[in-house]
């Protein structure tokens, strides 16, 4: 029989320490549903996701209960809604729109949490029907409740596409501004990737990659309550042994993932794809990566010593997970979402953490500038440079980043934002009050780095 | 159909024969069963198999539910592939 000591390890990593599988992501392809008309198209795309995943949300209601571990969200990601705006006969803003809702009442239809690819990769250029989805995002997002939307704006092999993150400066606080009665909402479903992934169950950047297949299921792990509680026991230990208790404590948290991606795709008869090995953090007490990082001797998230601290925690959690699992994907890492983190609020209430050192720990962690309020005056050509700047940062490091940013309208610095559920509570952070303006209306692109000559 | 159920709670008379017969009239084998006083905290370790046409994980735990809450227990039942899979190379 298998160890009592075990036993209750792995209940009290669930009761007590908020061990979740925070998602089971279904990916669809809706390439087959791409045609000259909208309301053909529409109707494809309804019948296809509410067909294939019929039976995702009970599927994981009884895992849940047969396994008792609890699985806070159930998504689907689809194929990137831009390649079905290109292949429509005049693509325009009202018909990507139509798009939008049709896969918000689709995903309704069948309970999911989420639904994610209402998406354009422009990393290297716009086709027409990008461009025009781009522009229909702000009114997408503003006219449907769960969808959710990501565009890249470049990659290590591509460079930066700047036209599309001067664009994409404008397209946030378009966002935001129609959805100034919830403190523009529409832009936590929005993020802007360099390097996107193509099979992240995470969101609001997953999307069904142009590589992936008909149908995949994707599952994201959670756990960095567990992660602290196990350093607890480290106090006054070398980083040796904190390496090594964070590596032995992802490695568990990863086996169950596993455990749950397998049922899943034999339950739903859908090839399993990846576990996603993310610390993702939630604004319960007990279940935020910036506590980890305060647990390894951090006075407060956000002091000197947090990049290093992040650096150790996010490589120690990919080594102890990618044994854990046969396919190990998505963003796996750190997330560092500002909003979603109870120390991180904590941190950026006091003072501890900014803006800036927010963008030097995403050099380490696992995506990007995650969830941060901005005043609401922020200038669209500030955001885009915010942008810019994130995106140099992952395709200089053949990493993926991001930025998920909300110019809370009416608000300014030091104010607080309630989003709430997972999306926590934001403070308004400071921007720098020196304007980008010129550098961001040149536009063009910024040419694919070398790599080689490393220094 | 294996699975593991824990029952912790303050101890008092009855919890073993409570439980152990309500998973008698489940039709449920126990297979191994492990039990300790930690403090004045009663904790039993029982690993059970069943015939899933009989019953279900979801029936059982709705069943020692009723128990749970008259004793002021607290029970789960879960699957036993969640353990070895964590705990087991």
């Amino acid at each position: 029989m298998i160890n009592p000591f075990e036993i209750i390890e792995t209940i009290n990593m669930i009761d007590k320490e908020n061990l979740d599988i925070r998602t089971i992501t279904m990916g669809i392809s809706l390439r087959s549903c791409a045609g000259p008309d909208i309301d053909t198209v529409c109707g494809k795309v309804y019948d296809k996701i509410t067909s294939y995943a019929k039976d995702l949300v009970k599927t994981g209601e009884d895992i849940e209960k047969q396994f008792g571990i609890p699985i806070i969200n159930k998504r689907i990601s689809v194929t990137p809604i831009s390649a079905l705006a290109d292949a429509l006969e005049e693509p325009t803003k009202e018909k990507c729109i139509k798009l939008a809702k049709t896969l918000d009442r689709a995903a309704k239809a069948v309970g999911v949490d989420f639904i994610g690819g209402y998406s354009a990769l422009v990393h290297k250029g716009y086709t027409n029907g990008e461009r025009v989805l781009i522009e229909s995002i702000p009114e997408a997002l503003a006219s449907t409740d769960i969808v959710c939307s990501s565009v890249n704006v470049g990659s290590t092999r591509a460079g930066i596409n700047m036209d599309a993150v001067r664009q994409m400066g404008g397209i946030v606080k378009k966002a935001a501004e129609l959805t100034a009665d919830t403190q523009g909402f529409a832009c936590a479903k929005l993020v802007v990737f360099c390097n996107a992934v193509e099979d992240n169950p995470f969101m609001a950047g997953a999307f069904l990659g142009e590589g992936e297949g008909e149908c995949v299921i994707n599952v994201g792990v959670s756990g960095p309550g567990v992660v602290k509680c196990a350093l607890e026991k480290t106090a006054g230990e070398d980083f040796g042994v904190v390496a090594e208790t964070i590596k032995k404590t992802a490695f568990k948290i990863t086996r169950m993932g596993q455990l749950v991606a397998q049922e899943a795709s034999k339950r739903l008869g859908v090839p399993f794809g990846i576990v996603d090995l993310s610390l993702a953090p939630t604004p319960a007490v007990g279940d935020s990566v910036a506590y980890i990082l305060e647990e390894m001797g951090l006075e407060k998230c956000g002091t000197h010593g947090t990049t290093a601290a992040l650096a150790l925690l996010n490589d120690a959690v990919k080594k102890g997970g990618v044994m854990a699992s046969g396919y190990v994907g998505g963003l796996s890492g750190a997330f560092i979402p500002v909003s979603e983190d109870a120390g991180m609020i904590a941190a950026a209430e006091c003072g501890a953490l900014s803006l800036e050192k927010l963008e030097a720990m995403t050099c380490v962690c696992s995506v990007g500038l995650d969830m941060i309020v901005v005043p609401g005056a922020t200038p669209a050509s500030t955001i885009s440079a915010i942008i810019a700047d994130e995106a140099a940062i992952g395709m200089i490091n053949t990493k993926t980043t991001a930025v998920r940013v909300i110019p809370a309208p009416g608000t300014k610095e030091g104010d607080v934002v309630e989003f709430g559920g997972l999306l926590g509570t934001g403070p308004v952070m400071s921007v720098s009050g020196y304007s980008s303006e010129k550098f961001i209306e040149r536009g063009g692109r910024i040419p694919a780095p070398i790599n080689s000559l490393k220094n | 159909m294996k699975a593991i159920v824990t029952v912790v709670g303050q101890d008092r008379k009855g919890i073993i024969a409570r439980v152990s017969g309500a998973l008698f009239e489940s039709g449920v084998n126990i297979i191994d069963i492990s039990q300790t006083i930690m403090g004045d905290m009663f904790t039993m370790i029982m690993m059970v198999e069943f015939d899933s046409a009989d019953i279900t994980v979801q029936g059982l735990t709705e069943k020692l539910g009723a128990i749970e809450k008259e004793m002021g227990l607290n029970i789960h039942v879960q699957r036993e592939e969640i353990f070895s899979s964590m705990h087991r190379i």
